[in-house]
């Protein structure tokens, strides 16, 4: 037997203690928030009413799916509130995810046609960010933001404006803050993408007389779209759900499903609309997921 | 030298430039504005380290504080452990059942939104009638970031030249002898690089704390985005800067510890 296939052995059973932790505290929780997302909601501690219990038997477990009800999903796809969030998360991730690329194409270009010893340097730069605390960076911007912040007072002094504009709560903000805060995941895929493209390509490309805006629409833009797909998922999929930064930045008027969620279960305290919220969140990220976890695997797991 | 279209253009140096600048200005900013001596956060009023004494003497915060340190680091333990197992099932372990069940479980969550995740765990932790607080808080946090601990350090081993572990084994090492000996070694920088990427995540998450914490036991960001909800405070502004120079000190060492362990790590450990 090879030396690599007796390795094998061991390094399986290493996958037992992690395996038994992944489906207990990730797998099984979603069947608890199915489980939730059916039932009524109750003003009880916890807040709902129990669907089944199976010590109770089969003719209690009978009772208790006839007792299942669809009604919070029923009421989430009819009720405008919750279908309007949903189209506005699709619209906001969609939106954003569109300027993440087109910011962070030109940055992550930049970055892969610097000197090979810079390179190293310019993606620490970007990394670090990413390390910084998520609130604290969407924090500094409300500094910014806010109606006698540095950003008014700039323009005040600099007498483009004649009055202090409303920054914060909009639109504007949130997008702000989002591209802020997931830029970093987007450049670092393109940027991985684009450092591994063979140089000769362009040089081959220069001798038969192409530009330097064709070669890179001819050869580099093309062999860069895998980037482009591992940037565009890794960003979309949380933002869908983001919570924190259209909460501290965007008005209240319309909110992103994260948001509906998180209100529905701390304020409402309605745990059955939240769950079913949740389930129904997950089922339009599941393509989305399911892509991601290709691309994933393609670059951990080579062979 | 470089055909004219490698070189670097002005663009690509103003791309680059400008988008450093919009990462790094704001953080920049709020650092400056801890120092400020006035009570608007806006007005400059002289240099002042008032905001810092303040946050010593506030209570709350300092309980939060010391809470989110500690599910920290007992969290981003009990991560890096399960995180590296699973590393190293999935790039040595070979095909095994269930291993695409496992890779999803360990890949999803990196990008899963946090309210799923945070609201999923916290109907376990009722489900299994689990008192809400420190516990379970570290358990969700460590869901999370073994995730993240497992990617990083996977790909340092589906980076790593197989034959060294081989080698050993044929020199007469049994496996797990030619692990500790040769791969524990070799990853041992990507595993450090795992436990501080586990830490700081635990560190500033707020969304799964909020869902999974218990009364009395807030960490230092639900903490904090109940001060900012209210408006900016000078003394946020300091406990934030202090946040991001501890960041950056440890990353400033991780970065030295690879550094050195590089001119080492070349050469195969002692046995």
């Amino acid at each position: 037997m090879s030396a690599r296939r007796i390795f094998a052995r061991p390094a399986r059973i290493a996958a037992v203690a992690p395996y038994l932790w992944m489906l207990l505290l990730f797998l099984v929780p979603f069947g608890f928030v199915l489980k939730i997302g059916l039932s009524q909601v109750a003003i009880a501690q916890p807040p709902y009413t129990p669907v089944f219990d199976l010590a109770a038997g089969w003719s209690a477990l009978r009772t208790a799916l006839d007792a299942l009800s669809l009604d919070n999903f029923r009421l989430l796809v009819t009720d405008s509130l919750y279908v309007l969030s949903y189209l506005r998360s699709i619209v906001v991730a969609l939106v954003s995810t569109a300027l993440l690329l087109a910011i962070g194409y030109p940055i992550a270009y930049g970055m892969a046609r610097l000197p090979r010893r810079w390179q190293a340097t310019a993606m620490m730069l970007v990394i670090v960010p990413f390390w910084t605390s998520f609130l604290i960076r969407i924090y500094a911007w409300i500094n910014i933001l806010q109606h006698d912040g540095l950003l008014n007072q700039t323009l005040l002094a600099l007498h483009i404006i004649s009055q202090p504009l409303v920054w914060l709560s909009t639109d504007t903000a949130m997008y702000l803050g989002i591209v802020y805060s997931y830029l970093p995941f987007m450049i670092l895929p393109l940027y991985a993408t684009l450092a591994k493209i063979d140089p000769a390509l362009l040089e081959a490309a220069g001798d038969l007389g192409a530009s330097r805006v064709r070669a890179f629409w001819l050869v580099t833009f093309p062999l860069s779209l895998p980037g482009v797909g591992a940037g565009v998922v890794l960003c979309f999929i949380p933002i869908v759900g983001e919570f924190v930064i259209p909460d501290l930045l965007a008005g209240s008027d319309n909110m992103m499903i994260g948001q509906t969620l998180w209100l529905e279960f701390f304020i409402n305290k309605d745990w059955p609309l939240a769950s079913a919220a949740a389930v129904m969140l997950l089922v339009l990220l599941l393509a989305p997921l399911l892509i991601y976890q290709r691309l994933q695997r393609r670059e951990l797991e080579p062979r | 030298m470089a055909s004219p279209l490698q070189r670097v253009s002005p663009f690509n140096v103003t791309a680059l430039a400008l988008g450093l600048a919009f990462l790094y200005l704001p953080i920049v900013i709020l650092i400056i504005y801890s120092f400020n001596a006035s009570r608007l956060v806006t007005v400059w009023g002289g240099w002042s380290t008032r905001w810092y004494r303040e946050f010593f003497n506030d209570r709350a915060m300092l309980e939060a504080a010391w809470m989110s340190l500690k599910v920290g680091v007992v969290s981003a333990t009990a991560a890096t452990l399960l995180g590296t197992l699973a590393a190293v099932a999935l790039s040595r372990g070979g095909a095994f059942r269930g291993r695409t069940l496992f890779s999803g479980m360990l890949y999803a969550p990196l990008v899963m939104p946090e309210v799923i995740t945070g609201l999923s765990l916290l109907l376990l932790f009722v489900g299994l009638n689990a008192e809400r607080g420190f516990f379970t808080v570290t358990i969700a946090h460590t869901t999370l970031t073994m995730c993240f601990v497992t990617s990083v350090v996977q790909s340092r081993l589906a980076a790593l030249d197989r034959s060294l572990e081989e080698a050993a084994m044929d020199l007469g090492c049994d496996p797990l002898r030619a692990f500790a000996a040769v791969t524990l070694p070799l990853i041992l920088p990507s595993v450090a690089a795992g436990w501080m990427l586990a830490f700081t995540l635990s560190l500033d998450d707020l969304v799964i704390a909020s869902f999974t914490t218990g009364p009395g036991s807030a960490t230092l960001p639900i903490r904090i985005y109940s001060e900012v909800r209210l408006g900016v405070k000078p003394e946020i502004n300091a406990i934030c800067t202090m946040i991001v120079a501890a960041i950056a000190l440890a990353i400033v060492a991780a970065s030295l510890a690879s550094k050195l362990s590089g001119v080492r790590g070349e050469t195969a450990a002692p046995l």
